[in-house]
């Protein structure tokens, strides 16, 4: 055991691995906020099209879902690097790939949660606002998202821990997020042990720290009934 | 730059095999794995449920330490971190036996026996503590009140979430290409390097996964539909993550 080459690449693998801030263009967190915060958007249409009356709204954001949801993350960060030279005629960045990657990825699976929450308002709050003379548009935006934002927040804690750990399948394109640091360092220093098992205490000190705070939601926001 | 479809190279060459290489590793590692992780799920499941804090805590621990870490970190752990450790003549066998395969089937199974583990204890605890104590006054010990009435209970209980993180595991098998395990992913890519045809590619390996994934839920479906106790099927909580 020798736990010096931690303290020696200690800079690398939490400022450029974990953060960002750094040579290469990478970090755990500036992959995963930007992916949550976008896949949320995308995922607020999805559950809403899923919602849809009409058929031709419905059946392709169920089909969106049901492909994303049956195939592996790995094979969705495939596609992209493939299919987005080929689509945009340029070659973008990891970065760019893998955001996009976990953006359509992430939908899927943040559409389904919209889709609970949307759910979990009662049909009254809906029928009472379309008395006051709101339009259906106008009775989503300003009655039934705000309250169904409330019931979600757990939910999307929980999320974000499950793409904060699923970001670390974006090194397997290059990106230097921490698992890819840690191989970089490893690459050189061949400690193997010693710095897997101190990317894993952070990454478990993040995510287990972000489901103590998901707990502590859940008992504050108990869906309103 | 315009894209040729050609989705001869399919079939011809040595793409067909190298597909069903891929989907036997697939389903190989998967099994081996879920049958560990579903040992593991129902040991701790069942500790983290048992009035012995010493147990309880041991059982934490392995859930709350494996499941919070990325698959991907475990998979490079177990496959280059632990070997070294490991006696020669083992670490000997290991590397003649393809290690890649065991380090990938043991982070799978041991990652996601993490997972189960929550399930499986959901499951329990959602079975009312009268069953348990009725065991007991029939004069089981808490072994036998587990083994024969909260076990069986349970796992019927929790067929549907069991199904959600069976089929997590088998997506996350894709994850194993990351140590070199032959599997459907890795086979895909190989057929993409050979031919540098990477659509007609992805796309098998895009079908074969949905037709696993979507087989395997229509089967346990209607093993759900087999084996449900009526009224209380809904009782069981959804796995957190």
């Amino acid at each position: 055991m020798e736990f010096s080459v931690i303290v020696k690449n200690f800079d690398f693998l939490i400022a450029q691995g974990l953060l960002g801030f750094g040579n290469f263009v990478g970090g755990t967190l500036r992959l995963a906020v930007p992916a949550i915060v976008l896949g949320f958007v995308l995922g607020i249409f999805i559950g809403l099209g899923r919602l849809a009356r009409r058929p031709w709204i419905r059946i392709p954001a169920t089909i969106y879902v049901e492909i994303f949801r049956g195939v592996p993350l790995v094979m969705v960060i495939f596609w992209f690097w493939f299919i987005i030279p080929v689509l945009l005629r340029v070659a973008l960045p990891e970065y760019g790939v893998a955001l996009t990657a976990f953006v359509v990825f992430e939908a899927a699976y943040l559409g389904e949660i919209v889709r609970a929450g949307i759910q979990s308002v009662p049909r009254g709050q809906m029928e009472a606002a379309t008395a006051t003379g709101l339009s259906s548009a106008q009775t989503m935006l300003y009655v039934i998202l705000p309250q169904a934002l409330k019931n979600m927040i757990p939910a999307l804690v929980t999320q974000f821990i499950v793409l904060f750990k699923d970001t670390s399948l974006a090194s397997i394109i290059g990106y230097v997020d921490l698992t890819k640091a840690a191989q970089i360092v490893n690459n050189r220093e061949i400690r193997p042990f010693e710095l897997y098992l101190f990317i894993a205490v952070v990454y478990w000190l993040c995510t287990y720290g972000m489901s103590l705070y998901a707990r502590h939601l859940e008992q504050r926001f108990t869906p309103s009934v | 730059m315009t894209y040729k479809f050609d989705w001869s190279v399919l079939w011809t060459g040595q793409s067909g095999q190298w597909l069903l290489q891929g989907v036997i590793t697939t389903l190989e590692i998967s099994v081996l794995a879920w049958l560990l992780a579903g040992a593991l799920g129902i040991l701790s499941g069942a500790l983290r449920t048992l009035p012995f804090p010493p147990l309880r805590v041991l059982a934490a621990f392995y859930v709350e330490f494996f499941r919070n870490v990325p698959l991907l970190v475990w998979m490079f752990f177990w496959y280059f971190a632990v070997p070294p450790l490991l006696p020669t003549p083992l670490q000997d066998w290991l590397f003649n036996h393809g290690a890649e395969f065991w380090a990938g089937m043991f982070a799978l199974g041991v990652y996601h026996g993490a997972r189960f583990s929550e399930v499986i204890r959901s499951g329990i605890q959602s079975i009312s503590k009268t069953q348990f104590e009725a065991a007991l006054s029939t004069g089981l010990t808490t072994a036998q009140a587990y083994r024969f009435v909260i076990i069986p209970i349970a796992l019927r209980l929790i067929i549907p979430p069991l199904t959600n993180e069976s089929l997590n595991l088998l997506k996350n098998s894709s994850v194993a290409l990351t140590i070199s395990v032959a599997e459907l992913t890795f086979q895909t890519r190989q057929i993409e390097t050979y031919t540098a045809k990477a659509f007609e590619a992805l796309t098998a390996g895009t079908v074969i996964y949905l037709a696993l994934c979507l087989s395997i839920a229509f089967v346990m479906a209607q093993v759900e539909r087999r084996f449900a106790i009526p009224g209380l099927i809904a009782r069981v909580a959804r796995p957190e993550h």
